[in-house]
C-alpha cells in the first residue's frame, strides 16, 4: 500500500514535469511561429540597394592639362611626357596610395602589343614611388585568366620588380556600382577591392584597333573594372564607355602609342597588325587623350562616337587642341 | 465504438481528403475543380516542410503556419499524426494489415518487433535539416559580426547554455564537458572570425525527397492520376506526361510493396517527418503504456503494433504510432493512454549514437556545396532547365521547392514537368518547363501554377504582373527564357517550304516573332519554254508534278530576278503553268527562253525584346522530334546571370 502511495506520488511528479517541458516545448514553437511568420511571398528581383562609387582621383584647381611627346623609347617619352605637364610629382604626393590600371586584357606576350607596356607599367610605378607614394597596385579584370595575363604580358614581373603590388581579381573582389545618371551600369559588379584605401588612379593604356567600338585607348581601358556578364554592353558600346568614362574620373591618364595596333583589334596576334607610331600622351583629360589616339589610328572622332558621347556628358574634351597640349620630341 | 474504430474513421477521412485535393487539383468550372479547396492543407500542416523551409529561408511562409498547430499537438499528445492523418502512412497501414492478417499470431509479433534499423530515420532527418541548415548555420556563426554588443552577447551566452546542457546531457563528466565546450566556441568563433563560412556554405531544401506528404503528393499526382485517368479522361482530355516518372512511381510502389515484408516498412525505417514527430512528442502528456507491470506476456500487444515500439515491454515512446491496436488486443485490458509512463518503463530517446548523428550531420552540411561542385546552378546551366513563372531566383528558389508537384498538376497544359538530374542532383524532381508535350505553351493568361504552390517558390504574382501591365508596364512582362530559330531545321530556313506555325501562334502583342520576305528558285525551277501565251507557258518535255506550284506561293519569273516580274502561279500540269489572270504577261517569254519557278518564304525571326519565354513556338513547331524553334532560359526574368539584352533605350530609368 505505502509502496503504491509513492509510486503515485513518483508518478505525479514527473507528470508536472514532464507537462513543464511540454509547456516549454509549446511556448517554444509559439514564440518561434510569431517570430518567423511571415504572410507575404517574395517580390521579383530586385536591385542590389547597397552600392560602392568610385570618389573623384583627379588633383583639384589643377585644370585640364596634355602633352604629346614623340620618340621610340617608352621610359624616356614617359618621363618627358609627366615631366611637360608638372612633372609626376604634381599629381602624386607622398604618402598617396596609387592604382594603375593597365590593360591586361590578354594573355599574350609584350611584344604583340595587345596590353599595357610591361616595362610603361613599371616605370610609371616607379616615378610615383619617387614622388613619395606609400604604395602602388596594378589590377585589371582581364578577359582571360587573370594570373596567365598578368605573367605572360610580364607586367607581374615589371611591376613587382619596382615594389608595385599586383592586384589579381578574385571573385569576393566586386561589390556593385551604379554610376550616376546612368542608364547601363547600374547595380553592377565593380573590381572594388583593389579601390579600398586608393587616392589616385592612373591609367595606362596601349592604343588599338577595336572591331566593335573603333577603338580602345584609355576610356575603354577601364571596361577592365567591371566584373559581371559585361560583355552584354557590347550591345550598346559606346554608351558603354561614355559611362566607364563617367564611372572613373583618374588622376591622370597615359596613352601610349609607342606601338599602334591598327588591325585585328583588340587581340592582335601577329607583329603585322602593329605600326610604329612613336608617341606618347599623358593627360589629365581621357576624352582629350583618346581624341589624339584617334588621329593616329587613321579615325576621326566622328568614327568613334563614345568620344562625342563623353564629351556631351561633361567628362572632357574632344577638342584636344583646346588644351593646348605641349608637344615635345625625344628626337 | 472503439478508440481503434475511431482511428481508423480518422485516416480513412484523411486518406479521402488527401485523394480529394488531388482529384480537385484541376482548372475547369464543375464544382469539384479548384474552387478554393484548400488542397496544399496537408502540405501546410506537416511541421518537416515547415522547419525545413525555416531553416533555408528564416521564414515560416503563410500556410505554413498550420504545421505550427500539429507541432504544439505532437508536444502534447505524441505521434499521432502518423498514424491518425498521414495519408502515406494510412496506405502503408492497410497495406500492411492485408499482408498480415491471416497470419498466426506469433508470425504478427515477430513482424512487430522492433528492428535497431529504425534509427536510419533519424539519421536521414538529421542529414536532411543539416542540409538545408547550411546557410542559417554559417548566420549564425557570424552573427556576433556587424550586430550591437548586447546583442552578440546575449546570443554566445544562449548558444552557450544550450551547449553546456547538450554537453551535460551527452556526457556525465562536467570538467570534460567543459572543455570540450571551450574548444567548441573556440573553433565558432575562429571560423566566424577568419571564414567567410556564409559565402563557403550553401542549403537548399531536400527534404522534399523523403517526406511523406510531398512523396505521395508527387506520386499520385504525376504517376497514379495520370495512369488512372488515362481510360477515363475525366481530370484531362488528353494523357498527361511526366518526365521520369516512371522513377517516382518505382519509389512509390517500392515503398508500398516493402509492406508486405515489414509492416509500415516507409515509416519504421525511412521516414523522417515520423523521426521528427517522434523527437517532437518526446514529453507528450498523455502516451501508450501498460498499468500494470505484471502481465501474463502473451505479447499479443505487440501483434498488430504499427510503429514497432514494442508496448509489451519498454515502449520505445517515438517509435509509437498511436495505433492504439495494443489497447484493443489486450486481453487483460492493461495497455492505455495514459499520463503516466508505462509501468513496464519505456525509453524516450531515439537509439541514434553520437558518431553517427555527427556523421549525418557532417554529410547533410557539406552535401549542398559538394552537389554544387557540378555547376548546374550556375555556370554550367543546362539550356533545357527552364523554371516555371514566378520562380525565385535559383538559390531561393531550391530553398523553398518541396517537389510536391502540385505545380505540375495544375498545369493545364501539362508542360511542367519535375527535372531528372539535368538542373543537378540537387535539383531532382523540382519542376521544368517542357514545351515539346502537353497542350500548349505557357498560357499567357495562367498563374496557375504560383497560385498552388505551398511554399512560394514559385511565387503568386497577378496576371498584371506576368504580362506586364498598370504597375508593371515598366518592368515588362514576365520572361521564362528565349525562342531560338534553329535554321537548320526551320522548313522555309533550310528546305524552301512556307511555313510560320511559330509567328502565327505567337501569343504577345506586337508578335515577338516577325517574318522577312524572300523569294526563292526552288530546285530543278529553272524550266526551258516551248511556247507560250499571256497566260500559259508549256516548257520542253514533262518536268512537272500536275498541281505541284498551284498553291499560291509559287511564282515564276521571267529572265531578269526582280519583284516586278513575278507573277504567281495559279495552276500547272505536267508540262504547263498558268499565271493570275489579273496580270497577264506584255509579251510571252519566247520560245527557247528560261521561265524560273520561285517560293515565297516568310522566313521567321524572333525579336528578343518581345520574347516571353513561353514556348508555344516550340510546341506547335511542326518539326516534330527536335523543334525547329525552342526555347532556353536565355533573358528569364529572375536571373541576372541569364540576361542576354541590355534594357531597351526607352526603358530605361
Amino acid at each position: 500500500m505505502r509502496r503504491e502511495l509513492r509510486d503515485e506520488s513518483m508518478n505525479r511528479r514527473e507528470f508536472l514535469l514532464r507537462t513543464a517541458k511540454a509547456g516549454a516545448g509549446v511556448a517554444a514553437t509559439c514564440f518561434l511561429a510569431y517570430w518567423l511568420y511571415d504572410g507575404t511571398p517574395p517580390g521579383p528581383l530586385q536591385e542590389q540597394d547597397e552600392l560602392v562609387m568610385l570618389p573623384d582621383f583627379s588633383m583639384p584647381g589643377l585644370g585640364p592639362k596634355m602633352s604629346i611627346v614623340t620618340g621610340g623609347d617608352r621610359i624616356q617619352t614617359v618621363n618627358r611626357a609627366l615631366k611637360a605637364i608638372g612633372g609626376i610629382e604634381a599629381f602624386i604626393k607622398p604618402g598617396d596610395r596609387v592604382l594603375l590600371k593597365v590593360n591586361a586584357a590578354f594573355a599574350t606576350p609584350p611584344i604583340l602589343s595587345a596590353t599595357t607596356n610591361p616595362q610603361l607599367a613599371a616605370e610609371v610605378a616607379h616615378l610615383c614611388f619617387k614622388a613619395g607614394a606609400a604604395s602602388v597596385v596594378v589590377t585589371d579584370n582581364p578577359i582571360n585568366d587573370p594570373e596567365s595575363c598578368f605573367n605572360l604580358t610580364g607586367i607581374a614581373e615589371a611591376a613587382r620588380s619596382v615594389g608595385a603590388r599586383v592586384f589579381l581579381p578574385t571573385e569576393d573582389s566586386f561589390e556593385p556600382t551604379t554610376v550616376k545618371d546612368a542608364t547601363l551600369i547600374r547595380g553592377w559588379p565593380l573590381l572594388y577591392s583593389p579601390f579600398v584605401g586608393i587616392n589616385k588612379v592612373i591609367g595606362i593604356a596601349p592604343v588599338k584597333d577595336h572591331h566593335r567600338s573603333g577603338a580602345s585607348m584609355t576610356m575603354k581601358n577601364w571596361y577592365g573594372l567591371l566584373g559581371g556578364r559585361r560583355n552584354i554592353f557590347h550591345q550598346d558600346i559606346h554608351n558603354a564607355i561614355k559611362e566607364l568614362a563617367m564611372m572613373v574620373t583618374p588622376t591622370l591618364v597615359i596613352l601610349d602609342a609607342t606601338t599602334a595596333m591598327m588591325t585585328n583589334g583588340p587581340t592582335g596576334g601577329s607583329l603585322a597588325d602593329l605600326k610604329r607610331t612613336n608617341t606618347m600622351i599623358a593627360s589629365t583629360d581621357q576624352v582629350a587623350a583618346d581624341a589624339f589616339g584617334a588621329t593616329l589610328l587613321g579615325k576621326t572622332v566622328a568614327q568613334l562616337p563614345y568620344i562625342s558621347k563623353a564629351e556631351a556628358s561633361g567628362v572632357g574634351t574632344a577638342d584636344y587642341a583646346s588644351l593646348n597640349p605641349i608637344r615635345e620630341s625625344t628626337g | 465504438m472503439t478508440i481503434v474504430t475511431v482511428r481508423r474513421i480518422s485516416q480513412a477521412l484523411f486518406l479521402g481528403l488527401f485523394l480529394w485535393f488531388c482529384i480537385v487539383s484541376s482548372l475547369g468550372r464543375e464544382w469539384w475543380q479548384l474552387r478554393g479547396w484548400p488542397v496544399n492543407w496537408l502540405l501546410q500542416i506537416d511541421p518537416l516542410i515547415a522547419l525545413g523551409t525555416m531553416l533555408t529561408t528564416r521564414v515560416l511562409y503563410s500556410g505554413l503556419l498550420w504545421a505550427m498547430v500539429m507541432v504544439v499537438l505532437t508536444i502534447l499528445l505524441g505521434r499521432f499524426f502518423c498514424g491518425w492523418v498521414c495519408p502515406f502512412g494510412s496506405l502503408h497501414h492497410f497495406i500492411g494489415f492485408l499482408g498480415r492478417r491471416r497470419r498466426p499470431a506469433h508470425d504478427r509479433i515477430t513482424l512487430n518487433q522492433y528492428h535497431p534499423g529504425q534509427c536510419i530515420k533519424y539519421y536521414l532527418l538529421i542529414f536532411l535539416l543539416a542540409a538545408a541548415a547550411g546557410s542559417s548555420i554559417a548566420q549564425l556563426v557570424r552573427v556576433t559580426h556587424g550586430h550591437s554588443m548586447i546583442v552578440s552577447i546575449s546570443v554566445i551566452a544562449v548558444l552557450a547554455v544550450l551547449a553546456v546542457i547538450a554537453i551535460l546531457r551527452f556526457i556525465s563528466n562536467p570538467r570534460r564537458a567543459i572543455g570540450i565546450l571551450l574548444v567548441v566556441v573556440g573553433i565558432w568563433m575562429g571560423l566566424g572570425s577568419f571564414l567567410p563560412l556564409d559565402r563557403m556554405n550553401a542549403a537548399s531544401l531536400q527534404i522534399g525527397l523523403l517526406d511523406p506528404i510531398a512523396l505521395v503528393y508527387r506520386s499520385v499526382n504525376l504517376v497514379l492520376l495520370p495512369v488512372v485517368d488515362a481510360g477515363i479522361h475525366k481530370l484531362s482530355t488528353i494523357q498527361r506526361y511526366y518526365e521520369g516518372a516512371w522513377l517516382i512511381g518505382a519509389i512509390f510502389l517500392a515503398a508500398v510493396f516493402l509492406n508486405l515484408r515489414i509492416p509500415r516498412f516507409y515509416c519504421r525505417f525511412l521516414c523522417p517527418l515520423g523521426a521528427l514527430l517522434g523527437v517532437l512528442g518526446r514529453f507528450a502528456l498523455w502516451r501508450m503504456g501498460k498499468t500494470r507491470d505484471e502481465c501474463t506476456a502473451c505479447k499479443l500487444c505487440d501483434a498488430d503494433c504499427e510503429g514497432a515500439c514494442q508496448p509489451s515491454g519498454e515502449i520505445r515512446i517515438n517509435e509509437c504510432v498511436l495505433c492504439m491496436n495494443c489497447r484493443s488486443s489486450c486481453k487483460e485490458g492493461l495497455v492505455d493512454y495514459q499520463t503516466s509512463p508505462s509501468a513496464s518503463g519505456e525509453i524516450t530517446s531515439p537509439d541514434i549514437s553520437r558518431r553517427g548523428f555527427v556523421i549525418a550531420l557532417i554529410s547533410g552540411i557539406s552535401a549542398i556545396p559538394v552537389l554544387r561542385l557540378s555547376g548546374e546552378a550556375g555556370p554550367n546551366w543546362h539550356p533545357e532547365v527552364i523554371r516555371p513563372p514566378g520562380a525565385l531566383p535559383e538559390e531561393g528558389f531550391l530553398a523553398r521547392c518541396l517537389r510536391c508537384g502540385q505545380c505540375m498538376r495544375i498545369c493545364p497544359t501539362n508542360i511542367i514537368h519535375p527535372a531528372g538530374i539535368k538542373g543537378g542532383l540537387e535539383a531532382l524532381w523540382t519542376p521544368t518547363l517542357n514545351f515539346r508535350v502537353g497542350t500548349s505553351g505557357c498560357q499567357l493568361n495562367c498563374i496557375a501554377c504560383g497560385q498552388i504552390c505551398p511554399s512560394a517558390a514559385l511565387r503568386p504574382m497577378s496576371l498584371d504582373e506576368k504580362l506586364g501591365r498598370k504597375d508593371y508596364a515598366t518592368t515588362g512582362p514576365i520572361r521564362l527564357g528565349t525562342a531560338f530559330v534553329d535554321r537548320g531545321r526551320c522548313l522555309p530556313w533550310a528546305m524552301d517550304r512556307p511555313c510560320i506555325v511559330c509567328q502565327e501562334n505567337c501569343p504577345t502583342s506586337p508578335k515577338a516573332i516577325f517574318t522577312r520576305k524572300q523569294f526563292t528558285t526552288v530546285r530543278g525551277g529553272v524550266l526551258l519554254v516551248k511556247r507560250a501565251d499571256a497566260l500559259r507557258v508549256e516548257f520542253e518535255g514533262n518536268p512537272l508534278e500536275p498541281g505541284q506550284f498551284a498553291t499560291g506561293d509559287y511564282y515564276c519569273t521571267v529572265g531578269i530576278e526582280t519583284d516586278d516580274h513575278r507573277r504567281r502561279i495559279v495552276e500547272n500540269s505536267g508540262n504547263t503553268l498558268a499565271i493570275a489572270p489579273s496580270w497577264p504577261w506584255q509579251s510571252p517569254p519566247p520560245r527557247g527562253s528560261f521561265v524560273r519557278i520561285q517560293v515565297h518564304l516568310q522566313l521567321p525571326f524572333v525579336d528578343p525584346k518581345l520574347c516571353t519565354g513561353c514556348g508555344i513556338c516550340e510546341h506547335e513547331c511542326p518539326v516534330r522530334v527536335k523543334r525547329a524553334i525552342r526555347v532556353t532560359p536565355e533573358n528569364e526574368s529572375r536571373s541576372r546571370e541569364r540576361s542576354l539584352l541590355l534594357p531597351l533605350a526607352g526603358q530605361r530609368q
